[in-house]
């Protein structure tokens, strides 16, 4: 078995999908319709900055297929996929954060940050509304505005709650124990 | 919350299928539905769903709340598709019908409507084939089947896990939420944008680093246990697949690949009633 997949991400996968999905019913409404910011957003970026682009991917698809699913009634399938791709950009850059060591102060943060201007911006601006013509032949100039409210929606609710979550975290992490896991 | 659907314990064809036979139909129907937009192919996938929905004795009270709450959604998409696109439906089916002036650049066009009956019929296509597949499927026997077809166990383990733990945080977010609202934090949407997410978070903090310390604990247990020291494992609650099962492959893909001919047949995936 591969070591970077260890028990822990496996575990780590189910349960951040379990949160992932309950949290689908808490959305913040901004005043525009059909639009809300998604904390399940920040835990998504918060799973994905300590466990990997791995788990972030798995949780990002398997998470918002299974709450659109739940909730929902039906998967808006080109929105699954955009959700991976900012696992997947957040996730890359994980051993940078060092979350777990303490790392994450104010030069992680602006790179955490940088990091997830950009997956948003391939997520929501290129992938979901090029997938939303594709499959489901939508005009383009709404699917284009409601990416760039997808885009904005989780920028700021990334920027604000990811970032006060993963610091906080990484506070308590790093203090709580002077010795490294053996993997 | 009760508008989450979950799995309920019936005896009927559909629960006796294996879980993934009822995958593999509820994604090869989900690619279909994506890749058709021929009318009549829609309406022949729901009155099929509709059946299926109906043999599996799945109520309507299990699933109303989500449904009605999905029609809410429906209406909000089409009224935003009309008044951002009038003309998308005069674009793809290439012809303009003016059934009835609106204001001045926004006429209700027969395309229009058409086209916005299709993407409703659309997304109904899907919606009955997941309430079956959720309601019908028991977690534990669905990730030994995914295990079967060669998904590696491990990821069949996180999907076990993670269908195992959303009751169990569901409980948790509903205790964290009383108790915060006890304390005097109301939720309601009248306070200001950051106040929001502030509240937002009081109930996210305790919420996320119990689950960290849940994942420890489980990662632990299942560390002593000797999880992932061989390479595959049984499962209790595996079943093998019999010939209803085949049946049920084979219908569905002759279904899915018959009606992907016949929406390509004419070398569009619309269906045009307007073309003379």
């Amino acid at each position: 078995m591969n070591r970077k997949f260890g028990i822990k991400e496996v575990v780590a996968i189910g349960i951040g999908t379990a949160l992932f999905v309950v949290l689908t019913q808490v959305q913040i409404p901004i005043g525009i319709p059909n639009t809300a910011l998604q904390p399940r957003m920040a835990v998504l970026a918060f799973l994905s900055a300590i466990f990997g682009p791995v788990v972030g991917a798995v949780i990002g698809l398997l998470g918002h297929a299974l709450g659109d699913a739940l909730f929902y009634g039906s998967v808006w399938w080109s929105w699954v996929f955009p959700e991976a791709v900012v696992g997947i950009g957040i996730g890359l850059c994980a051993k940078k954060f060092a979350v777990r060591e303490g790392g994450f102060t104010k030069k992680n943060i602006v790179l955490f940050n940088t990091v997830q201007v950009v997956a948003n911006a391939i997520a929501w601006i290129l992938v979901a509304p090029v997938l939303d013509i594709l499959v489901y032949a939508e005009p383009a100039n709404k699917v284009f505005l409601q990416g760039a409210f997808a885009f904005l929606g989780d920028i700021i609710i990334i920027g604000v709650l990811g970032s006060i979550l993963l610091a906080a975290y990484s506070r308590i992490a790093g203090k709580s124990s002077s010795l490294t896991k053996e993997d | 919350m009760n508008r989450i659907l979950s799995y309920q314990e019936k005896n009927t064809w559909i629960h006796r299928l294996s879980g993934i036979t009822k995958l593999i139909f509820f994604l090869l129907w989900c690619i279909t539905s994506a890749m058709t937009y021929d009318t009549r192919v829609l309406l022949l996938m729901i009155l099929v769903s509709f059946i299926l929905f109906a043999v599996s004795k799945t109520e309507w009270r299990q699933v109303s709340s989500v449904f009605k709450f999905i029609a809410l959604m429906m209406v909000i998409n089409v009224i935003a598709i009309f008044l951002l696109s009038p003309y998308q439906g005069c674009e793809i089916y290439g012809s303009k019908t003016v059934m009835m002036p609106f204001f001045k650049g926004h006429d209700v066009t027969g395309e229009e409507l058409f086209y916005l009956f299709n993407v409703v019929i659309k997304y109904f296509t899907v919606t009955p084939a997941i309430f079956i597949f959720l309601v019908t499927t028991n977690p534990s026997e669905f990730a030994a089947s995914l295990n079967m077809v060669g998904i590696p166990y491990t990821i069949a383990y996180s999907v076990a896990i993670a269908l195992r733990y959303i009751p169990d945080v569901q409980g948790d977010f509903q205790r964290i939420r009383n108790a915060q609202e006890a304390r005097g934090i109301e939720m309601s949407a009248k306070a200001k944008l950051i106040e929001r997410i502030r509240r937002t978070s009081s109930i996210i903090f305790p919420l996320l680093f119990s689950t960290m310390e849940r994942i420890d604990v489980v990662s632990n247990a299942m560390e002593l246990r000797g999880f992932g020291k061989k390479r595959g494992r049984t499962w209790y609650a595996h079943k093998r697949l019999e010939a209803i099962d085949y049946i049920c492959l084979a219908l569905t893909a002759v279904f899915c690949v018959g009606a992907l001919v016949f929406t390509y047949y004419d070398g569009s995936r619309f269906y045009n009633p307007f073309a003379q």
